[in-house]
């Protein structure tokens, strides 16, 4: 490319021979950027071997295809431009190291989340990005130099943050491969919200036996701590090896205790919706959450059902309370549904003769909590449907009792009144407020307000911050089912770090010139590791970083008033070279 | 946009903390001018005043500095160091004629989409109130 002033001849370099991968990403980025223009313009480059556009650079096949390009075109630099480096760094180092090329010799550019998506509505613009962005990922490729990973020791330990359901299976998974585990849970007692339920869907075992099932298992294992009254209030040290501070109240008196885990699953769960005063009549006598009119129904267990003395012979159920709203939480809870055509169940089993409505947006029980749906409609539950954007009305009746009034999607568009002894809101979930955790571990949260993972598919517990995963409904409403399964793929991507014993990172550290350092000393007080010392050489004193202490950040590269200081694979060369890629305008193709 | 091409800007982003942030913008779909382009660092302290300068001489109109803040994972005095940059940099562009305002920093968190969407609109809108950089020197 004529246009780039950093063309390899001219800095005197040997010639490289580079892959370029460019991904559609099945349309993600195709979409809103000429993945062909881009191919076209960076296609000339005299270092350029490969230049190549791929519906899914990620896919299997299109590994396979890298590996082959690599061998047989005896690449020395790999350029992948996709997605985000956070969510591919890793699998295109791997298709590096399967064909045995340096894996520090691969550029991940970002055209989706930094470009397509980000400038969805001007394609000639995204497009001239797209060169520019691949432009500067080649140059910065073209002067990579052959690293080998640091090998760091872990610790065969993991702190798992919240002791409900999640928490604890995730516990006992732990500890049953071998990990020791200190689990901390900010209540008195462990168990959460299922600790506190009677029957559970779908199988009507209690949910306190099923928490008391899991502490039984838990006070076998030696290996578990448990902690209660306790919170995480400190997290030091790095990958593999953390000091985890945690602070315990007791009556006594309270206490700091300090922890080295070489991971942490965060399990803190979720609240339960709370109606305002007023919310389809929530404060009127007979309005309750589903959350109260378990604990009633539960209680009146081989008895009668019955409201502050009253015996209950009719039930509205409304659903989608404080969930899928148009303005606040949009999303849908997951569980609410089968939980509700559960209790409708039990109600049936105490009185068939209860008449329960069930009014409803569409009922979510899926899978095979659709077979407890079907049975409820056989015991005579009737369902009925009101429009997204006009709710059911609650009101107190005259006589005592209470009227639900909807406009039903089969016998609209005239209201139907239902008198009823007791109205259920059917409400969802909603995140926990836990904002010192949140701050203190930096977790991203979504617009939702729960925990955000990599990737839903491909990293559905792993966060951007190493070493820390999240599991069950701090995560996003789920049924426990769900949450319980998302504690046990934290269990296996602890392992896979921890098991080894020993942790890869990136040897990407900072360096110094001997040849360039003046000995002046500037850079020996500037880093908080300790990572730089001197030493005597025969031209005089020299700087020296060492690659175990350093952390990579590079706030030393700018002290150094002689530039002898370069950060690995941010080389000013290497950073010099990008900003002139960037600086490329568009080549028509 | 105007008729004039829109400024172009470099943003130094860091791996950790605002990279993520700007990702987030781009799957929240929130749009910023297509002339905004990221190079990442681990780590906003260790940006070198040259490497600003070298982009404003070779077609940036704008540089801005993504910093960690005070949530950086390194650095408990990163904010300082990176403003400490700033400085330098400034004093740096002063030489060879190019303004101040060229070079902007704010700090970007993990999860500061919008805040970032927002500093790229407002950035290209006053460096295109600015006008066109001073041709270059040398």
């Amino acid at each position: 490319m004529s246009e780039n002033p950093q063309a390899a001849g001219e800095q005197g370099e040997a010639p490289r021979r580079i892959g370029v991968y460019i991904c559609h990403c099945g349309g993600n980025i195709s979409d809103y950027v000429d993945v062909a223009a881009v191919r076209a313009a960076i296609a000339d480059d005299p270092d350029v071997v490969v230049a190549t556009t791929t519906m899914f650079a990620c896919a299997d096949g299109q590994q396979h295809e890298m590996v082959r390009d690599i061998r047989e075109q005896h690449l020395d630099g790999l350029v992948v431009a996709s997605c985000s480096p956070k969510l591919h760094t890793t699998t295109f180092r791997g298709v590096s190291r399967r064909a045995d090329l340096n894996p520090y010799a691969y550029t991940q550019v970002n055209i989706r989340e930094q470009d397509s998506w980000a400038h969805s509505d001007d394609r000639e613009g995204a497009t001239q990005k797209a060169i520019a962005l691949v432009t500067a990922g080649i140059a910065k490729t073209r002067l990579s130099t052959p690293l080998e990973p640091l090998r760091v020791e872990t610790v065969p330990a993991t702190m798992v943050v919240g002791g409900g359901v999640t928490g604890l299976r995730t516990a006992i998974g732990l500890a049953d491969i071998g990990i020791a585990v200190i689990l901390v849970e900010r209540e008195a007692q462990l168990g959460g919200w299922l600790g506190r339920l009677g029957p559970t869907f779908p199988h009507d075992v209690p949910g306190r036996d099923q928490v008391a099932r899991l502490l039984a298992e838990i006070a076998e294992r030696p290996t578990i701590t448990v902690l209660t009254n306790a919170e995480l209030v400190g997290k030091t040290g790095s990958f593999g090896n953390y000091t985890a501070k945690v602070h315990v109240r007791s009556e006594a008196a309270d206490e700091l205790r300090q922890f080295q885990v070489g991971t942490f699953v965060i399990a803190t769960g979720a609240d339960v919706y709370q109606p305002e005063v007023g919310e389809l009549g929530y404060g009127i006598e007979g309005v309750v959450t589903l959350a109260e009119f378990g604990t009633l129904v539960d209680e009146a267990a081989g008895g009668t059902l019955a409201w502050h003395g009253r015996r209950v012979r009719s039930i509205a159920y409304v659903y989608c309370v404080g969930n899928r709203q148009p303005e606040g939480n949009a999303y849908c809870s997951k569980f609410c549904c089968a939980a509700t055509v559960h209790a409708s169940l039990k109600v049936s089993r105490l009185d068939p003769t209860v008449r329960q409505f069930h009014l409803h947006r569409d009922v979510r029980a899926y899978g095979r909590y659709e077979l407890l749906y079907t049975q409820s409609r056989e015991r005579g539950s009737v369902y009925l449907r009101y429009p997204d954007d006009a709710p059911p009305e609650v009101e107190r009746t005259a006589d005592g009792r209470l009227a639900v009034t909807l406009v039903d999607a089969l016998t609209g568009p005239d209201p139907i009144t239902l008198p009823v002894d007791l109205v259920v809101l059917v409400t969802g979930m909603v995140p926990r407020e836990n904002e010192a955790l949140t701050t203190l571990l930096k977790l991203p949260t979504g617009d939702d307000g729960f925990y955000n993972e990599i990737h839903p598919k491909l990293r559905p517990v792993e966060t951007v911050v190493d070493g820390v995963m999240i599991a069950g409904t701090c995560q996003g409403p789920k049924p426990a089912t769900e949450a319980v399964s998302g504690g046990l793929a934290a269990v296996t991507q602890s392992a896979g770090i921890l098991k080894r014993g020993f942790a890869e990172l990136d040897p990407l550290v900072a360096t110094v010139n001997e040849a360039a350092c003046t000995g002046c000393g500037a850079c020996l007080t500037t880093c908080p590791y300790d990572a730089i010392s001197s030493y005597v050489c025969d031209t005089g004193q020299k700087a020296l970083v060492s690659a175990a202490n350093c952390k990579g950040c590079g706030g030393c590269v700018p002290v150094c008033p002689d530039d002898a200081i370069d950060l690995l694979g941010y080389t000013s060369a290497q950073m010099l070279a990008a900003i002139d890629g960037l600086a490329t305008t568009g080549v028509p193709a | 946009m105007s008729a004039s091409p829109a400024p172009r800007i470099l943003v130094f982003s860091t791996n950790n903390i605002s990279d993520p942030g700007i990702d987030l913008a781009g799957s929240r779909h929130l749009h910023y001018p297509a002339t905004v382009s990221v190079l990442a660092v681990p780590c906003s302290s260790g940006i070198k005043p040259s490497w600003i300068l070298h982009a404003l001489q070779t077609g940036q109109d704008g540089v801005f500095i993504a910093s960690d803040g005070e949530e950086c994972a390194y650095l408990p005095d990163c904010a300082e160091r990176t403003a400490h940059l700033v400085t330098q940099a400034q004093q740096l562009m002063a030489e060879q004629g190019l303004e101040p305002q060229r070079l902007k920093m704010a700090a970007v968190c993990s999860v500061c989409a919008e805040p970032f969407a927002k500093y790229m609109r407002e950035f290209a809108a006053a460096l295109a109130e600015l006008g066109p950089r001073p041709v270059a020197v040398g």
